[in-house]
């Protein structure tokens, strides 16, 4: 025990399952969980949608909601949850100091504006002045704020005062991967004592769809849990709308102001493994020997995609280690691209600070699990790119 | 020599520089045109300009990736200043062996690639229709151009940096932000040296009209070199550019023990976000204040030990003024008389490579013993009392540099650098 050791102190999730600590913790721990799903919307895909959210609990203005677009919103609003559930809300003092790291993909397009050039572009050929045409009438000012990567962490900064730093890293799973890994070393290093770190996706939407079928990465045939999907139509992503953001703080400051932590955080690892050109099993294999896990059941809430070659790799080096039992979460959220890795890693301080494991959440591929979970992995890797897992134990 | 600063912190140490403007590539290509006073501002021939408010900009038109959208652009401006960078520092010219920091533009699927997708597509009933496209065409090329990774997933393949490359944007602070996060790394011991690189290809139509929108660029189009008029009464909006600048940062420690040519130090690094406004700044200039102290505090030093301040400087009403009253209030009447210039009135705003392209000028400056100047300062603003080293160069034995970006949603960040280790 030192005391910069990393604790989590508060976290605000959202997905499909419902909004914060307990409802996910009540619905992943249900007899059979089952997914919510949107069958419709996006046909021929499945999407798991944002539940029912009453924005006004944390970003009390209607200014800043409406300049706000739904991956915003649903970010700066997990950022709240985290910041009460840290008992952080509205203190000025520690939201002043706090650093935050946020991880990012682009907002939302206007969609009737780009449909509207799409049907255009079709009469004519002089496409360049199309688009300045309806660009220049049709965007909506404020719009760009709305989809600028940083100004989710802007948005936060307005809405809860978080103003110690600032920094948003972009670019899919990886990302969410390094601010967490970021954060922590942050800590560790004494360069912060508390940081917000997180990040949201909102996949209602064409284009978030549209980035991940470029490479025809989505799952086109009814619902199936991760680990099934390889012999299914389509490339077996199914995403969800989500949120994760938690509050890090160094054990001396959280225990200088009396806060029970849910978990700490171990090692974190991460890596680029050459996926052209080494096979990806052998480097998700090396990443887990640089965590020297326990001897002991390990579980481990993996941000496993569905995409079959990604999630065949991880499954196969984890099964390289006997005592590793898989819950792939996504098959009941969603992938929640950025957001995966805190999502994970907060489903497993979960599980920690209950000290009792989640059922399988897909019995025909994952273990049972009846031991009380001291030390739980959570892993991240990318569907395209990039990996990361990190390890969760008592604090 | 001592190789920890007086917090006991490894010492960053600068030995390798990259950089490409509109000016030109390469550092003396630039540095050439920066203390002449030249401007690289010029009419856009990218694109038709038909309906837009503003017709010139700073774009790096002298690429082939220049017409090529705004991903492969980026990617090649920071593969530039990566290489010039890299050969001036003498490390290994594919095995860095340290992280990759990059500051870079958010990435969206080209506007020409979407209209040839729909062109192509079975039905067209809007972006269902180009989703079904997509699928069939199956062009990775196009998948990675939109996936926010995969520049530094490239640059770190070729140059052999170590690990995960971190991906960021603290909008027009990105590039300040890349060399913080490098110094950060290395004073943590996890590594003894780091690539930093802003980079900025994406002036699209879209991303024109988009800052157009916001009331944010200049439309002074009949002289497009002499648009960018930072801190002069008639300023009225940043100039659109393009560009990028490379760092590599190293712990002085290992800089020494190779033999390498310290270029400059890079003393401290400050930030503090702002919660006032989405693209406006607390009236009082509490947070740009709070960034500027922030980084002298980091760097150890005191107000008036800083001999020059390479300015954000934009040219918009609103950055100039809040520049002004923040450096007033840290510098207090010694702002008056120490020098301050912005490079952004002879390249233009290059977003999120400025302040990377910057923190490159600032060391130069130093090295150089000349100061670029502000240029078309004609008209100064008498409520900013500054001496903006009007119009022409002057030479100058500066041995620290403030350097200040600022960036909407609420992003203030600021770099000391110094000539010599302490």
């Amino acid at each position: 025990m030192s005391p910069r050791d990393v604790v989590i102190t508060g976290m605000g999730i959202v997905s499909s399952l419902g909004e914060g600590a307990d409802a996910h913790w009540q619905a992943l721990t249900a007899k059979a969980p089952s997914p919510v799903l949107d069958r419709e919307r996006f046909a021929p895909y499945s999407i798991h949608p944002l539940p029912e959210i009453d924005w006004g609990q944390q970003i009390p203005r209607r200014g800043d909601q409406r300049q706000m677009e739904t991956w915003q919103r649903l970010g700066t609003y997990a950022a709240g949850l985290a910041l009460d559930d840290a008992g952080m809300k509205d203190d000025e003092a520690l939201c002043a100091t706090m650093d935050m790291v946020v991880a990012a993909g682009g907002g939302e397009r206007d969609e009737t504006v780009d449909e509207a050039i799409l049907a255009a572009s079709l009469e004519r050929d002089d496409h360049d002045i199309l688009l300045n045409e309806k660009l220049t009438t049709e965007l909506r000012p404020t719009l760009f704020l709305a989809q600028l990567s940083n100004l989710l962490a802007g948005n936060i900064s307005i809405v809860h005062k978080v103003t110690g730093s600032s920094r948003t890293f972009m670019g899919e799973e990886g990302a969410g991967v390094s601010a967490i890994e970021t954060a922590a070393a942050r800590i560790r290093s004494g360069q912060s004592s508390h940081v917000l770190v997180g990040a949201s996706f909102q996949t209602e939407h064409s284009d978030m769809l549209l980035a991940y079928e470029l490479a025809g990465f989505l799952h086109r045939e009814d619902w199936k849990p991760v680990w099934q999907r390889s012999e299914a139509e389509g490339g077996g992503v199914v995403t969800g709308s989500g949120a994760a953001f938690l509050i890090l703080e160094s054990r001396e400051h959280a225990e200088k102001r009396g806060r029970k932590a849910y978990a700490s955080i171990g090692p974190v690892v991460s890596r680029r493994t050459r996926r052209k050109s080494e096979p990806l099993g052998d480097g998700i294999a090396e990443m887990l020997d640089h965590l020297s896990l326990p001897k002991t059941p390990v579980l481990a809430l993996s941000g496993a995609s569905g995409a079959h070659a990604a999630t065949a790799a991880e499954r196969e080096a984890l099964a390289r280690h006997d005592n590793i039992a898989l819950r792939g979460f996504s098959s009941l959220t969603g992938h929640m691209k950025e957001a995966q890795f805190p999502f994970a890693v907060a489903l497993a301080a979960l599980a920690v600070h209950h000290g009792s494991p989640y059922p399988a959440f897909d019995s025909a591929s994952e273990a049972a699990f009846d031991a009380s979970p001291d030390a739980v992995l959570a892993t991240a890797i990318g569907y395209h790119c990039y990996e990361g897992m990190g390890l969760v134990k008592r604090a | 020599m001592k190789t920890t600063d007086s917090f006991g912190r490894p010492v960053i140490a600068v030995t390798g520089m990259g950089v490409v403007t509109s000016l030109g590539q390469g550092r003396q290509e630039n540095w050439d045109a920066l203390i002449s006073g030249r401007s690289g501002i010029h009419p856009i021939t990218r694109f038709p300009t038909d309906h837009l408010a503003t017709t010139i900009s700073g774009m790096v038109d002298f690429l082939p990736s220049s017409t090529r959208g705004a991903s492969v652009h980026t990617h090649h401006l920071a593969d530039l200043v990566a290489a010039e960078a890299i050969e001036q520092s003498g490390l290994p010219a594919s095995d860095f062996g340290g992280p990759l920091f990059l500051a870079a533009p958010p990435v969206e699927l080209d506007w020409h690639h979407r209209l040839a997708l729909y062109a192509k597509a079975r039905s067209h009933n809007g972006n269902p229709s180009l989703i079904e496209a997509a699928r069939e065409a199956r062009a990775m090329e196009l998948f990675e151009e939109s996936q926010f990774g995969t520049i530094a997933d490239r640059l770190a393949e070729r140059y052999g940096t170590r690990g995960l490359p971190i991906t960021m944007s603290t909008a027009c602070a990105s590039g300040a932000t890349a060399i913080q996060l490098g110094t950060e790394a290395i004073r943590r011991g996890e590594c003894d040296r780091a690539l930093a690189i802003g980079a900025d290809g994406s002036a699209t139509a879209e991303a024109l009209i988009r800052f157009s929108l916001l009331s944010a660029l200049t439309t002074q189009n009949d002289a497009p070199e002499k648009a960018s008029r930072p801190f002069s009464k008639d300023r009225s909006g940043f100039v659109l550019a393009e560009g990028a600048g490379a760092l590599v940062l190293e712990s002085l420690e290992s800089a020494l023990a190779r033999g390498a040519e310290i270029l400059g130090i890079m003393r401290g690094c400050g930030e503090k976000a702002d919660d006032f406004h989405r693209t406006r700044s607390k009236p009082d200039g509490s947070p740009a204040i709070g960034a500027v102290r922030a980084a002298l505090a980091d760097a150890g030093m005191a107000e008036d030990e800083i001999e020059y301040v390479n300015a954000h400087g934009t040219s918009t009403p609103e950055n100039d003024k809040m520049e002004h009253l923040s450096l007033s209030t840290v510098f207090g009447e010694r702002m008056k008389t120490t020098p301050i210039s912005s490079n952004k009135s002879m390249i233009g705003h290059t977003l999120s490579a400025a302040g990377a392209i910057e923190a490159v000028f600032s060391l130069m400056t130093m090295r150089e013993g000349i100061i670029p100047p502000t240029i078309n300062y004609d008209t100064p603003d008498p409520a900013i009392e500054l001496d903006v080293v009007p119009n022409v160069k002057r030479e100058a034995q500066v041995s620290t540099v403030l350097s200040n970006s600022f960036g909407f949603g609420g992003q203030n960040t600021c770099l000391v650098m110094a000539r010599e280790p302490v």
